[in-house]
């Protein structure tokens, strides 16, 4: 792309006719900018190099390793491999995992969108709303889960308080795999929806108020407004967060895992990125965790390929 | 294709006035109630961190028995303001330092011309897809290899690099007008100087939301902080509270006053700057 540029540059730096003159300060200037350019991108590209894109290779690489706590390494092919094709915990992670991910994303699609169409509307107090469903963000994943906790607590949790108060049978929430799991995916959702509802409304503030001005004079109603106008113009942003939080709960949910559940009960809530942790901390199972680690890589990469040929991709400006 | 309903719902236009106020009362209350449900959680640990052992968990909403017992505790009988002290050092550190290398990184692919830098943009870009948890087992040797486990460089050094910043102040240098480093450099200004004293005052607005947020998401760190040391004195605030809660099982009290006093700084730090980190997420969504 490069190549695109240095025509336009050439028309404003030489516009005299003594092109050959002009040649010497030019080329030293370009080559000046070149060398501003390497210093300036040098802490971060190298950093990036480093702390990113090395480790990624290396993750790949270490899953043909058995490693053995500090410093030995042993090529064992696709030992890791083989081994993770038989491991019915790992099996029995990914099975959560994919329940959690079809789960938790179209529930959080849906409410965040929800949430922003709400928040969209001139009501009275509308800023003091979007800062209520915002503030869980902003408190951290190991806060959030010791707090859940407590409030999911069997004997005296408030949730169950609340549940008895009203004549039901209080749930041991934390106490069973299946609602454990959904405990966690609730958690999720109280947490991320204001973020995906700032998101939305951003998507839906770019849309032209005279759409709705001109749907409103047709007479249309809500439901139609929102499927002939809103639904359209805002798929780039449906598709940025089907995108993000798929990718998000794939890999992600480990802090909370951490504080709320520690993968139980009954490995219930043991996510795949939860049993490669344990793997590589818990057992220092490191080139085994690699393997399982670049195995739910290639899932990621799989899923966003499907997403973004099934949505017809979002387009991601590159600002040129 | 949509002309059927559009004609039904016109034929039922003239009550159309009433309806638009009920709907919107019915819409306030909606609001009001999914508001009170994402607060009550937070609103329910504050304030339990003002009851005592006993009464922490009688499901009053309000204490009955105030106390601040609960945060003398917690300072008193654990280095609760050594943790406080290394996420703010720490986060702090990452923040400036990010800043600073991410605005000159996006300087240069924003307003250097230099080949290749389209494609080192994307390149760049790409490291958003790999998540940190992925990364996070080599990431682990790296450090080690680098002898930054169990210091503070270790918390701060692989925290710093992250395409996201370099990507939207990319995004907002690319929207500054020409004009004004043209006449810099006319006059003899390196691009040294034109970054420091034109390019990055103009960013102060990006830069304030940016902070913000990377102060945000590194006090809120736990993973990288657990995995990288052990040292007590290093330990970060979410490590506390991670520990703590595994130690005091029932206390409730004690754990909630440390949760509290965790999250207190971050949701100042919203209400003080809500306008800057709501800009900050939007940005993100809309490039």
């Amino acid at each position: 792309m490069s190549g695109v540029v240095t025509p336009e540059r050439r028309a404003t730096t030489a516009p005299a006719g003594a092109s050959s003159a002009a040649r010497g300060p030019r080329l030293r200037r370009e080559r000046r900018e070149w060398l501003a350019a390497g210093l300036f991108l040098a802490p971060d590209v190298l950093g990036l190099l480093v702390f990113v894109a090395i480790p990624m290779v290396l993750s790949f690489a270490l899953s043909f390793f058995q490693v053995s706590g500090f410093g030995s390494y042993e090529w064992i092919g696709l030992g890791n491999y083989r081994r993770m094709m038989g491991d019915p915990l790992f099996w029995d992670s990914m099975k959560i995992t994919g329940l959690y991910v079809v789960v938790l994303v179209p529930v959080l699609f849906c409410v965040s969108l929800g949430l922003g169409l709400l928040v969209k509307q001139r009501l009275p107090g509308v800023g003091a709303y979007r800062t209520a469903l915002f503030m869980p963000y902003v408190i951290s994943l190991v806060v959030v889960g010791v707090l859940w906790k407590f409030l999911l607590d069997e004997q005296t949790g408030v949730v169950n308080r609340a549940m008895r108060a009203a004549g039901f049978d209080g749930a041991s929430w934390l106490g069973s795999p299946g609602l454990a799991l959904g405990c966690v995916i609730a958690v999720t959702v109280w947490v991320m929806m204001g973020y995906y509802m700032i998101i939305f409304l951003a998507g839906l503030q770019e849309i032209p108020r005279e759409y709705y001005e001109a749907a409103r004079l047709d007479g249309a109603g809500p439901w139609t407004t929102f499927r002939t106008i809103t639904w359209p113009l805002l798929r780039p942003t449906s598709f940025f967060v089907l995108l993000m939080s798929t990718v998000a709960a794939l890999t992600g949910g480990l802090d909370l895992i951490f504080v709320l559940t520690n993968g139980g009960p009954a490995n219930g809530t043991s996510l795949a990125i939860f049993y490669i942790y344990q793997q590589a901390f818990g057992f220092g199972e490191y080139g085994y965790a690699s393997a399982m680690g670049s195995f739910l890589v290639l899932i990621m990469v799989i899923v966003s390929a499907v997403l973004f040929t099934v949505t017809r991709g979002g387009r991601f400006d590159d600002g040129e | 294709m949509a002309s059927d309903p559009v004609a039904t719902r016109s034929g039922s236009a003239p009550g159309g006035g009433r309806g638009r106020v009920s709907s919107r009362t019915g819409l306030t209350v909606l609001a009001v109630i999914v508001s009170l449900i994402s607060l009550f959680p937070v609103l329910w640990m504050v304030t339990s961190s003002f009851k005592t052992r006993t009464t922490v968990t009688d499901g009053n909403p309000l204490p009955r028995d105030f106390t601040f017992d609960n945060f003398v505790y917690v300072f008193t009988e654990v280095p609760f303001a050594r943790y406080l002290w290394n996420s703010f050092f720490t986060s702090a550190v990452i923040t400036v330092v990010a800043l600073f290398f991410h605005s000159m990184a996006a300087y240069a692919l924003a307003r250097l011309r230099f080949p290749g830098r389209d494609r080192l943009f994307g390149a760049i870009f790409a490291t958003l897809l790999v998540t940190p948890p992925v990364v996070l087992i080599p990431l682990f040797m790296v450090a080690r290899q680098l002898h930054l486990l169990d210091s503070y460089a270790g918390l701060i050094v692989p925290a710093v690099f992250n395409a996201f910043g370099i990507f939207l102040l990319r995004q907002f240098y690319l929207q500054l007008p020409r004009e004004l480093e043209e006449a810099a450099v006319v006059d003899g200004c390196g691009h040294w100087r034109v970054y420091w004293n034109i390019v990055l005052p103009m960013s102060r607005p990006i830069l304030s939301a940016l902070a913000i947020f990377f102060f945000l998401a590194n006090w809120n760190a736990f993973v990288w902080p657990l995995v990288a040391t052990s040292d007590q004195d290093l330990t970060v605030v979410q490590l506390g509270i991670a520990s703590f809660q595994t130690q005091y099982g029932s206390n409730w009290n004690y754990i909630l006053a440390a949760a509290t006093v965790a999250a207190l700084p971050m949701l100042l730090l919203f209400f003080a700057f809500q306008r800057q980190i709501v800009e900050s997420v939007k940005t993100s969504g809309l490039k």
